[in-house]
């Protein structure tokens, strides 16, 4: 059985992304026969097998980012995978540090002849808990001085093999005789830990305090946009109250003719999309983006709306909104949420969206300060809507609120202009004639 | 010094050139020839690279034919790019055993033909930390993806010379919705020719090579 690792590309190189496949569990590879795929910075490579025989376990998947010297695959000697292991008996000599090589019985080549891959052997390297994997460093370390990481406990997360562990175990390994010979290393594969060992640590016992999971592509794709919009734009949130009672009457008055006419109800987020579309067109530098030193002015205003996922979030877009009405608006909204949600998007309702709504209000949030959808300039984040008691001419009502929370990139645009954008938005919602859909 | 054969090969079909490619990578790799520079033009092709999005092609198959653009999935890394008339494409087959060994490091000493290249006609041509390729301030003038097999190289760049930049609205080149943009479009009206040859010597600096004489 032989690890098949992640090759060094480069000096300049320390990971790359594992793209393809091109054999499945179970085929046979030839030696120096093309066996995955990486790519690195727009260069795909080819990763030829390093021995010949049946491709018997994938580590990696497709996708997955991986540093050099990671084991990705292993590759066993032709024959189905056979029971009894054979055992590696380690006896080396302090100065022959040369691994002590005994490979599987056919006499399988163990030496690395892919010309990219330049780890050793693999024999010495040992079979780790598939629980809790352990970094190339780590990996590295222990060849190189002979130690059975099955001896080393764990600190780090999930009880995963530490550095520090090793330099640990090292130490205290050395400090009680020094000049002895290191222990017999146990069977190579898959055994538990020796007992007889008793002068190490312990071997870990305790179950894992920490799960492990890898994120999906999604949440790394958001994570990286989101990082990437707050180190880009300089974020400033400004929150306006918003009056939405005449709306709400609009939508109390409407709502079951409409439920009736479209099949589907009226939000109060197509009229803040209609509002807002309405002050883009007055205040367009909102619906710009930057490019170096220059403003791009859009000439089509294309709104997003964020959509939650089960495990993420979208923002499909709403092109040219500013030409629809209400009921059109809360069509699309309808229409692009639902098939969100059902993966269904075309490629083109995800692009070219240059402003942003977000409706955390309908998830109970009074006001949020939203990150920018980058390469836009702001966001608007609309709170719940609730009755409250607000002063009016001195007197006290109920009245239906909101708050419009703006988040404006002030590399562009200052406070005061910010202001003037949320109380134009403010004054079209306030002020909305129930007449007009 | 090393050993470079440059063959201008002109107008030829992506399928073409791709099968020329791997014959040549393969005489390559068994050492029969030494490192290889073609250059060719291609007519109207939409290629994906292996790591593309077919959602960046912004048009269905029937009416790709009948604008008369082909499509091509391919081995090179990469999304997805167009290549057409007017633009200069070239695909070197190195051995990257005999320079550095360092598959990113190719990448940017071809980025440093082409910015060298670009500048002897006056054109300032950057580097992009997060977007392979060429860059100016008018938009993308040269893409990169390239395909390596046992340190051999095959794909390369695409350099917009004249290009009919019309073409890339069809797509969202390199999976990136920004502007393109050509020699030509930048004010630089020279010949084709002219610009192989200032990318040729380019070459031979950065990678080091002894030209070997033209062929075809």
């Amino acid at each position: 059985m032989s690890d098949v690792v992640m090759p060094q590309m480069g000096e300049s190189i320390v990971e790359g992304t594992l793209t393809k496949w091109l054999k499945k569990v179970g085929d046979k590879v030839e030696r120096d026969e093309p066996l995955f795929e990486i790519s690195t910075d727009k260069v795909d490579t080819e990763i030829p097998s390093p021995v010949a025989g049946t491709l018997t376990e994938i580590l990696v998947q497709e996708g997955a980012v991986v540093a050099i010297n990671t084991v990705v695959a292993r590759v066993g000697d032709g024959a189905a995978p056979q029971a009894p292991a054979p055992v590696v008996e380690a006896a080396p000599a302090p100065e022959a540090p040369v691994a002590p090589v005994a490979p599987p019985p056919p006499p399988a080549p163990a030496e690395v002849v892919a010309e990219p891959a330049p780890a050793p052997a693999a024999v010495v390297v040992e079979e780790d808990d598939a629980s809790s994997p352990v970094s190339p460093l780590v990996r590295r370390m222990a060849r190189e001085n002979n130690v059975d990481l099955k001896l080393v406990r764990g600190t780090g997360a999930g009880n995963r093999i530490t550095k520090q562990d090793v330099e640990n175990f090292l130490s205290a390994k050395q400090a009680p005789a020094p000049a002895a010979a290191p222990v017999a290393a146990p069977p190579a594969v898959a055994a538990p830990a020796p007992a007889a060992a008793a002068s190490g640590p312990l071997p870990r016992v305790e179950p894992a305090k920490v799960r492990v999971e890898p994120m999906s592509m999604m949440r790394q794709k958001i994570a990286e946009h989101m990082v990437h919009s707050k180190q880009t734009s300089a974020h400033v949130t400004t929150v306006h109250r918003v009056d939405m009672t005449k709306i709400a009457k609009v939508r109390a008055k409407v709502k079951e003719e409409f439920q009736q006419r479209y099949g589907y109800g009226l939000t109060f987020l197509p009229f803040i999309a209609r509002a807002v579309a309405e002050a883009l067109r007055t205040y367009p530098i909102f619906n710009s983006s930057i490019e170096g030193t220059n403003v791009l002015y859009h000439s089509e205003v294309n709104i997003g709306i964020a959509v939650a996922l089960e495990n993420g979030l979208i923002v499909p877009v709403i092109h040219q909104a500013d030409e629809k009405n209400v009921v059109g608006l809360q069509r699309s909204i309808v229409d692009l949420a639902a098939r969100a949600r059902a993966k269904q998007l075309k490629p083109n309702e995800v692009q070219g969206g240059t402003f942003s709504i977000t409706n955390f209000g309908s998830f109970g949030s009074l006001f949020a300060t939203p990150v920018i959808n980058q390469p836009q300039v702001a966001i608007l984040g609309v709170g719940a809507v609730e009755k409250m008691p607000v002063v009016i001419d001195d007197a006290i009502a109920i009245r239906s609120m909101a708050h419009l929370a703006l988040t404006f990139d002030h590399r562009l645009i200052d406070g005061a202009l910010a202001d003037q954008f949320c109380q134009k938005v403010k004054a079209a919602l306030e002020n909305w004639s129930d007449q007009i859909l | 010094m090393r050993k470079v054969e440059v063959r201008e090969l002109g107008r030829l079909s992506y399928a073409d050139a791709y099968a020329r490619q791997t014959a040549l990578s393969g005489e390559r790799k068994q050492g029969l020839i030494p490192d290889q520079l073609l250059l060719v033009e291609h007519p109207h092709v939409l290629t994906l690279g292996r790591n593309g999005h077919k959602e960046n092609v912004l048009l269905s198959a029937e009416r790709l034919a009948e604008l008369g653009i082909e499509f091509f999935e391919s081995n090179r890394g990469g999304d997805i790019t167009y290549h057409g008339p007017g633009q200069i494409v070239g695909y070197p087959i190195i051995d990257l055993r005999e320079w550095k060994r360092d598959v990113v490091a190719y990448v940017r000493g071809i980025e440093e033909v082409v910015i060298a290249t670009l500048r002897r006609f006056g054109i300032e041509g950057n580097r992009d930390p997060g977007a392979t390729g060429v860059w100016t301030p008018q938009g993308k003038i040269c893409a990169i993806g390239v395909h390596i097999s046992r340190w051999v190289s095959t794909h390369g760049f695409a350099l917009n010379w004249t290009t009919d930049l019309d073409y890339f609205r069809h797509i969202v080149p390199c999976g990136l919705a920004r502007p393109v943009t050509s020699m030509e479009q930048l004010g630089v009206r020279v010949e084709r020719a002219a610009v192989h040859q200032a990318l040729v010597e380019e070459f031979a600096r950065v990678f080091n090579y002894e030209l070997a004489p033209v062929c075809a």
